[in-house]
């Protein structure tokens, strides 16, 4: 049993979690994640480790509930307790002095990227972060970011904060006006990644992504997270997650992620009325 | 014992296994063979020739006392039955479930010359079972404590072995597991059907009442490295893995939404309990009435088949390059599957997998094959017929063509030697392995072999390490 020792939402539906788990905090690297099963029955499921505090022992996950397991999770809080946390999972970030480094993160893809961010502030490169959200209120952890970036800045879909349009656009802006871009890491939706594989492929800019497959064991022993890199098949928990953005297929991770898709609604489905109260509880009591 | 004459134990007939009606089993999850009743192990018992010199014994890997133990049955002395085959073999509930007799104790057993051998592996789980109901798990005598410390990375066969017999001589031994459950392929793989889980668990729990500690969600070379558990007071470690690397068929259209490797689908089913979803979270793809394919002929095939059977599929097939002489499955787990309806496309090979514009599963090409000259194994190569391809509409497939070896352990530790298909090499006395203080024993030494010789290979390294503490 690992035990929550904070919980706080960071924005609708997004929520922050600090967690006791002192050897995954003591050996985590950025770019690393961790497996947890909520409790008997429950789902393995992967999530990142955003942060980690090896005096107090803790890991720092930023999850976005959008099914079953995510969402019970994130109708958990501070004392509550998770029953399986396995990690650190999959290979740490490549973290070099690339020069000017970019970091995209798009929704909860922000706290995936805020590890590696700060990694690659701290190995001496000039790091920005572009983070976007669809609205104000899904744009996470700026002002955690401008406490180790050089420049920061907000992006939203309806212009309600920020750089009013796509993180890519933002991208494209900085490129043309002469910022001179050794690197770019882009973590969020499938499309977003790929829309910045597709930004940066004509610059030859070096750009890496971070897979999010469907995963079970995530040690490479199922091969369910297989997907398809410069044509060849890898296993993203053991092989990745990170991967060369120009060398990804993601119309078949993007497909490979659907495979669930209506049993995914049943399991919603079913625990619909219990999530929805612990849900709403949670809201007002974080608010 | 009555005493009877050769001829006459001659003439009783091999005694059948009372089994679960083949439509009724195929329709749930619970054991197939329901276990010999008091009498008809008796009556087999009495089968057995007690032979001066037990050629038996010699098929058996570990080499346990089949003669003593069968006399015994017959006498009606069970639990005396059971500490017998106990001296040699830590799992009999278990291995008189899955080991290959008819290839080994079985196929030696001089009865079976002229008709049917002794079914030796239904008395050992007569026995164990037997044991397990009416005593619970005995608990062996432990030597005084010697302060040494054992890491034990595995909790499958070999590494269960290693650790009660260590766990005896007095050591304190800790078991690392990456899952969240412990029994290695015996829970993530080998159906309930085939092997109930609680038989597993009992096991566990017995070695749990030793005093063995168990660690889950510990991936070792993640979590700790070896040199880190050596340095963190280990004195020695036993690497007991297995082969947990899927192998996928290398052909077109294998990363299709539906096509899964045998691992993904039996952990799913088995270990995160989908055949029970949405009671459980873990989703599987959805078979009901659906046609599915299952590519090799070994026990995982088998076991993949009639899982994906069970959970409703219409039509289930295996498809295998030989043909039906040489599937590496057991007798038992062919026939049973037959008997469910399961069709066996045999001489046939896929050449790639068919999808639609979702990119979801709808088809398989085979090439028709046929048999040629004997390849290194022995056995008749299978060669494609020119033009023989056709197309079979399935929904799902399932790889299940065997497992190599997971990278990890090798991949952080780089003071051990590995072989170019990432085998630990080992002295095949002690099981000791190039680093000092590091033993190795089961599939990650062998490559994807059995129950019996992962268990054997735990016992021998427990002794060369007990050996090693000693020393040290
Ligand atoms: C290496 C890795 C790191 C991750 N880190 C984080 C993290 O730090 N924070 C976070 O919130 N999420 C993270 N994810 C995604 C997270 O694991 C999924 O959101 C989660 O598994 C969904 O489970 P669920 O039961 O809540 O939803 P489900 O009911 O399983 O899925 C709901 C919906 O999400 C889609 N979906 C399913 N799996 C994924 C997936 N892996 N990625 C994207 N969409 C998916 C489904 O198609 C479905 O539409 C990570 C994924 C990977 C592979
Ligand atoms: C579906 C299936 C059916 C089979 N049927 C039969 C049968 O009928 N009869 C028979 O005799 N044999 C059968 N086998 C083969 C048999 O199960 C194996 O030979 C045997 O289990 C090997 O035992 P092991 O202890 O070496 O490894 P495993 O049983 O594979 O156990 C290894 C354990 O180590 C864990 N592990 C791996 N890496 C790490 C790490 N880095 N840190 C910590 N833990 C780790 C794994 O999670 C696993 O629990 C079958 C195999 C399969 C897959
Ligand atoms: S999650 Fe099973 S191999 Fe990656």
């Amino acid at each position: 049993m690992y035990k929550i020792v904070n919980a706080e939402f960071l924005a609708e539906n997004i929520k922050r979690f600090v967690i006791e788990a002192p050897k995954i905090a003591a050996k985590r690297k950025a770019g690393q994640f961790v497996i947890i099963r909520l409790n008997d029955g429950g789902e393995r499921i992967p999530l990142t480790i955003a942060d980690s505090e090896t005096a107090n022992g803790t890991i720092t996950i930023i999850v976005q509930g959008i099914g079953k397991t995510t969402k019970e999770l994130n109708s958990l809080n501070t004392g509550d307790f998770i029953l399986d946390v396995v990690g650190p999972l999959g290979k740490a970030s490549h973290i070099e002095k690339f020069g000017t480094a970019v970091s995209i993160g798009g929704g909860v893809g922000t706290a995936i990227a805020y590890p590696t961010a700060v990694a690659l502030k701290q190995a001496g490169n000039h790091t920005i972060s572009i983070i976007g959200g669809r609205t104000r209120e899904l744009v996470i952890l700026e002002n955690e970011l401008k406490q180790v970036c050089d420049e920061v800045y907000p992006t939203t879909d309806d212009g309600s904060y920020g750089f009013h349009g796509f993180v890519t656009q933002k991208l494209k802006q900085l490129i043309d006006n002469g910022t001179r871009i050794d690197f770019v890491l882009a973590i969020g939706p499938i499309p977003m990644m790929k829309a910045v594989a597709e930004t940066t492929r004509p610059y030859g800019i070096k750009t890496v992504v971070s897979l999010n497959p469907v995963m079970v064991d995530g040690t490479g022993m199922c091969g369910g997270c297989r997907a398809t890199v410069d044509n060849k098949t890898v296993f993203v928990c053991v092989d990745g997650p990170e991967f060369d953005a120009h060398l990804v297929d993601f119309a078949t991770l993007e497909r490979r992620n659907r495979t669930y898709k209506e049993s995914e609604q049943e399991a919603l489905h079913e625990h619909l009325c219990h999530f929805d109260k612990a849900f709403e509880q949670g809201l007002k009591l974080n608010n | 014992m009555p005493e009877l004459s050769k001829k006459d134990r001659m003439k009783i007939p091999r005694q059948p296994m009372p089994e679960q009606d083949g439509v009724v089993r195929s329709g749930n999850f619970k054991e197939v063979n329901l276990g010999f009743t008091e009498e008809l192990a008796k009556m087999e018992a009495l089968r057995c020739l007690q032979c001066p010199k037990p050629v038996c014994i010699d098929g058996c890997p570990v080499e346990v006392k089949i003669k003593d133990f069968i006399h015994l049955v017959a006498e009606g002395d069970f639990l005396g039955a059971a500490s017998k085959i106990k001296e040699d073999n830590m799992l009999p509930a278990v291995c008189g479930r899955v080991c290959p007799q008819e290839e080994q104790c079985e196929a030696k057993c001089v009865v079976g010359v002229k008709g049917e051998s002794v079914a030796i592996g239904r008395l050992e789980r007569f026995v164990a079972d037997y044991e397990r109901e009416h005593l619970g798990l005995k608990t062996p005598e432990l030597k005084p404590k010697t302060g040494k410390k054992v890491a034990i990375i595995g909790s499958g066969p070999s590494g269960l072995s290693c650790a009660g017999d260590l766990i005896q001589s007095g050591h304190d031994v800790t078991v690392f597991e990456a899952l969240h459950e412990l029994g290695g392929v015996l829970v993530y793989g080998i159906p309930e059907f085939r092997l109930p889980k609680d038989i597993v668990k009992a096991e566990i729990d017995s070695l749990k009442s030793l005093g063995v500690d168990f660690q889950t969600n510990a991936v070792i070379g993640f979590t700790d490295t070896i040199d880190e558990l050596m340095q963190n007071g280990y004195d020695a470690v036993f690497i007991a893995v297995g082969a947990g690397l899927p192998y996928f068929l290398n052909i077109e259209g294998e990363n299709l939404n539906g096509v899964y490797s045998s691992n993904e689908f039996l952990t799913r089913v088995n270990l995160m309990k989908a055949y029970k979803f949405p009671e459980f979270d873990t989703p599987v793809f959805n078979v009901k009435d659906k046609t599915v394919a299952v590519f090799g002929g070994g026990n995982t095939a088998m076991d993949a088949v009639r899982t994906s059977k069970r959970l409703g599929a219409k039509n289930a097939y295996i498809i295998y390059r030989r043909s039906d002489a040489e599937l590496p499955a057991r007798k038992e787990e062919i026939h049973h599957a037959k008997q469910e309806g399961i069709e066996f496309l045999l001489l046939a090979n896929p050449n790639k997998f068919i999808g639609d514009k979702d990119g979801w599963l709808t088809g398989v090409e085979l090439i028709k094959m046929e048999l040629g000259e004997p390849d290194a194994s022995g056995r008749r190569k299978p060669v494609p017929i020119k033009d023989s391809n056709y197309v079979l509409n399935i929904d799902m497939a399932v790889i299940a063509i065997g497992n190599g070896s997971n990278p990890i352990i090798q991949q952080t530790t780089p003071d051990i030697n590995f072989n170019k298909w990432g085998n630990i090499l080992v002295d095949e006395e002690s099981m000791a392995t190039s680093k000092k203080g590091v033993f190795a024993g089961g599939d990650i030494v062998t490559g994807g072999a059995t129950v019996i010789l992962a268990m054997g290979a735990g016992r021998k390294a427990a002794k060369a390490i007990n050996e090693y503490l000693t020393q040290n």
